[in-house]
């Protein structure tokens, strides 16, 4: 326990630096991730079409290796933080992919049709009625993807470098102190983005709307997976 | 050998990288190309196919060991819900450790080899599969519950006959996701250990055997799509009946 005191003592200003690399390495991958899931399962659930798309993209980045995908970059591009942000956007698109999808496509059709109804365009449509019903589930899956993005950017050490993985895999040098301190860093900085996400999550949420229970938690429940999604999106309309 | 006669004479790209000497080869596992297939499918057998026997086992092992006690977990935590906050968060903390630093970590108190990994590996599936085995059994329908209870079924008898039977595709779809999730980190556990398709990974970008850590990583990926597939197929046998219910919707 003192190892580790002295640890974090002895290396406050590298740990810092690796802290805000680390960050860095985490945010550029959930960033793109975002860019290129977020509309698309917004889209596809607004027409209501493409499940089969949204899910199965999903499904397979979800089962790309993330070692797999960092070595076979590393053939490609050579040493550059491409090669973990090629994984860590892969870890990340399911989650928000699969979750954009079951939340817009899942919003009460009485609601939408309501809006039609008042005259609202398919663009009011979408801003004002189902992105904010959808929300809550939406959020959830940011939140499951930036906790895997967090917890996986170690693995940029293989290949670029950069970050806590530095340390991480680099036992010879900072001794099992040292992998266990940054290993802390990393577990807190995971919860802490988590609670970050959860704050975002509860302001995004429109009032009369409660944040279903089973969507509060760090990797919430159908989040990751098809199947409960499709449920996980009727708790809402309560 | 007549390329390396002339040697002098080669262009200066070809003096490049050290390429570890495997004996023989084609010109593109001299010049280290990013994927020889010749070379991929002569050392498939000596050096990858126990690797991936290795890491079907390794997967194979956590994911039954971590399926048995989730499900056992979540069997209790439908019974008493206190019980769920508990261990959903102790199976979060383990989510959120780098399997890079747990499978470290573990090494001074379970040594290294099999046990670590599995260890490790288990713990990782814990948290998906308790909560979709656990969703799977809440979502069943009250009425029907009620309908069982009104025949005379007693709570065991609900459970096994009309709750676990309509989870089935909230757990096979956590079993999925536990499944492919096991395999992409089982790659890591040969940063530890030369185990699995991680071993030929992790040593051959050391070396900066191209076609050794390509070929060991596109394996991975097979076997992990793979694993998907079997899954999927194997949820539309046991359970005809969501596809119909997909269909009609």
């Amino acid at each position: 326990m003192s190892d580790l005191i002295n640890f974090y003592k002895d290396n406050a200003s590298l740990l810092f630096e690796k802290t805000l690399a680390h960050l860095g390495i985490a945010g550029l991958g959930m960033a793109i991730a975002l860019v290129l899931a977020l509309p698309l399962g917004v889209y596809l659930g607004h027409k209501h079409a493409g499940a089969f798309l949204a899910i199965n993209i999903s499904n397979v980045f979800r089962a790309l290796p993330s070692l797999a995908l960092i070595a076979i970059s590393l053939a490609l591009f050579g040493l550059s933080l491409l090669n973990v942000e090629v994984a860590l956007v892969a870890l990340a698109v399911p989650p928000i992919l699969t979750n954009a999808y079951t939340a817009v496509d899942g919003v009460d059709p009485d609601a939408v049709e309501a809006a039609r109804g008042m005259g609202m365009t398919e663009r009011q449509v979408l801003t004002g009625v189902e992105l904010p019903l959808a929300w809550p589930l939406i959020f959830a899956g940011i939140r499951t993807a930036a906790v895997y993005v967090v917890a996986t950017a170690p693995l940029a050490a293989i290949a670029g470098g950069g970050g806590l993985g530095d340390i991480i895999l680099n036992q010879p040098t900072y001794g099992l102190v040292g992998v266990i301190g940054a290993t802390l860093i990393v577990v807190v900085l995971a919860f802490a983005v988590d609670a970050l996400f959860a704050l975002v999550q509860r302001a995004v949420t429109p009032r009369g709307l409660a944040v279903p229970r089973e969507l509060t938690t760090i990797v919430p429940a159908g989040t990751d997976t098809a199947v409960t999604a499709e449920t996980a999106a009727t708790v809402e309309q309560v | 050998m007549s390329a390396l006669a002339v040697a002098p004479l080669a262009p200066l790209a070809q003096s490049g990288p050290v390429i570890p000497n495997f004996g023989r080869g084609d010109d593109c596992i001299r010049n280290n190309g990013n994927f020889c297939t010749q070379w991929f499918i002569d050392n498939f057998r000596e050096r990858f196919l126990p690797r991936v026997g290795e890491h079907i086992k390794m997967t194979v092992i956590a994911v039954v060991l971590g399926f048995i006690i989730a499900f056992v977990a979540a069997l209790i935590a439908h019974r008493r819900r206190g019980f769920e906050a508990p261990f959903a968060n102790l199976a979060s903390l383990f989510y959120t450790i780098p399997s890079i630093a747990l499978f470290q970590i573990m090494v001074p108190i379970t040594g290294i080899g099999w046990t670590t990994i599995i260890i490790a590996l288990v713990s990782y599936t814990l948290l998906i599969l308790f909560r979709n085995i656990l969703t799977g059994l809440r979502e069943v329908p009250s009425e029907v519950k009620e309908a069982a209870e009104g025949m005379g079924l007693t709570r065991r008898q609900t459970l096994v006959r009309v709750e676990l039977p309509l989870a089935v595709p909230a757990i096979i779809a956590g079993l999925r996701v536990a499944t492919v999730t096991t395999i992409s980190l089982a790659t890591i556990a040969a940063f530890i250990t030369p185990l699995g398709l991680g071993a030929p990974i992790f040593s051959a970008i050391q070396t900066g055997a191209n076609t050794e850590f390509v070929g060991a990583s596109l394996l991975a990926i097979a076997l992990a799509l793979l694993a998907d597939v079997l899954i999927v197929l194997t949820q539309r046998i046991v359970s005809p009946w969501t596809r119909a219910r997909r269909r009609s919707a």
